[in-house]
């Protein structure tokens, strides 16, 4: 079968751009590597989407998966892993191939890790990066949140309500994120702040035990946290696509406001897009100006 | 197919004293990547019947936490003969679960 729209990506821009193509009678299939939902469905609580306000992020994401599913969109939970362009551009999974007319990649980001030797091997062991989702493992525990962002200050003032003492490691010697939110964090007395610092080791048996930090003399001092919630931004997933997309130096597909691509028939929602502003309400809006931009494209076939 | 959600004084039992490879599925009520591989986990559950698949309440059952050492949900491990054989952390497909869990 050849769909009419693949849409690679089941968060809110990937399902809103199903819900646009299936309510124009077009045939959709969504393949998604993990599970519906996409970043949102860590959000306990949404309040900047309009109509209702509070709700959760699982509960936002299961009602727009249902209402797509009702619309007679197919998923199939398979990792895309390349498109390979033509008349049909065909996207290939670790269990398949599937066609389609037109390609929307609304694949999002992920996590950008530390870099830190043994990093990977120790999440879920101590290793984090998702406060919210994780942080009540280390009630009355010493953790590090590292990063200068808003992420990072948020995740710090989190723990602090939850944890003994919490380290903030950031690189420079100022913050990136908003100054009102840094203040509080300063009031705090168990935030301890290290500025133009970065963390250089991970010392763990089974789970993490200690961290190196390494400040900007080389001066290194050893801290016991059982906790390392990682902040320092996230990572575009579009490097399988980079024969068909262009991007920009940080990796984001570069596109215009129309979601297209360099490819006909490829375009790309989402928060793996090259924009100013990343957030549900500009990923649902994302999915639904690439739809309409495939259903023109089809319609020129 | 459903999962049988099991308390720490039915883990000796259920899990370890096991005959075949038990999947455990340590999930909450407020984590919502859990709930979204639920229904993933049923599905191994449904598919695969050499392999028992239970799931603890980690609000419920710091103990099992404590002694797992479960510090990210959701969080599957696979018990074989009583030990641990394999870990997946996060949400992932159900082959990258085959993977991680040696099963």
């Amino acid at each position: 079968m050849i769909y009419d729209v693949l849409i690679i990506g089941a968060g809110p821009a990937g399902m809103t751009a199903a819900i646009y193509a299936r309510r124009a009678g077009k045939s959709v299939l969504v393949l998604e590597a993990k599970g519906y939902g996409g970043q949102i469905i860590k959000t306990p609580d949404i309040e900047n989407y309009p109509v209702e306000p509070g709700i959760s992020g699982y509960d936002f994401a299961t009602r727009l998966y249902e209402q797509t599913k009702a619309l007679g969109a197919e998923f199939v939970f398979e990792r895309a892993e390349g498109i390979v362009d033509g008349n049909v551009k065909k996207v290939k999974t670790p269990e398949g191939e599937y066609g389609a007319k037109s390609v929307i990649i609304a694949t999002g980001s992920e996590s950008r890790p530390l870099g830190v030797e043994g990093e990977t091997a120790l999440i879920g062991r101590g290793v984090s990066y998702c406060a919210t989702c994780d942080g009540n493992f280390f009630r009355n525990k010493a953790v590090a949140v590292v990063g200068g962002g808003n992420t990072a200050l948020e995740d710090a003032l989190y723990m602090a309500d939850i944890a003994e003492t919490v380290y903030l490691i950031h690189r420079r010697d100022s913050f990136r994120g908003e100054e009102a939110t840094a203040e509080l964090l300063r009031r705090r007395e168990n935030v301890k702040i290290l500025y133009n610092s970065t963390v250089t080791e991970l010392i763990a048996d089974r789970r993490l035990r200690q961290i190196v930090v390494t400040d900007k003399e080389g001066v290194k001092t050893t801290l016991d946290v059982r906790g390392l919630f990682v902040a320092v931004g996230r990572i575009p997933e579009n490097r399988a696509f980079e024969n068909v997309i262009e991007l920009d130096g940080a990796g984001w597909a570069s596109s215009g406001e129309n979601c297209r691509t360099k490819t006909p028939g490829v375009f790309v929602a989402g928060d793996n897009r090259s924009k100013d502003v990343r957030q549900l309400v500009t990923a649902t809006a994302d999915g639904a100006v690439a739809a309409t931009e495939a259903l023109k494209y089809i319609a020129s076939l | 197919m459903a999962v049988k959600e099991i308390t720490g004084a039915e883990f000796e039992e259920e899990v370890i004293k096991s005959d075949v490879p038990v999947i455990v599925d340590f999930k909450a009520e407020w984590c919502g990547p859990c709930k979204v591989l639920k229904s993933t986990v049923e599905e191994i559950a449904g598919e695969r019947a050499d392999v028992k698949v239970v799931s603890v309440d980690i609000d419920e059952e710091e103990d099992l936490v404590d002694e797992y050492e479960v510090f990210s949900i959701p969080c599957l491990v696979a018990f074989k003969g009583g030990s641990e054989v394999g870990r997946s952390i996060g949400l992932a497909s159900k082959s990258e679960i085959y993977g991680a869990l040696g099963l």
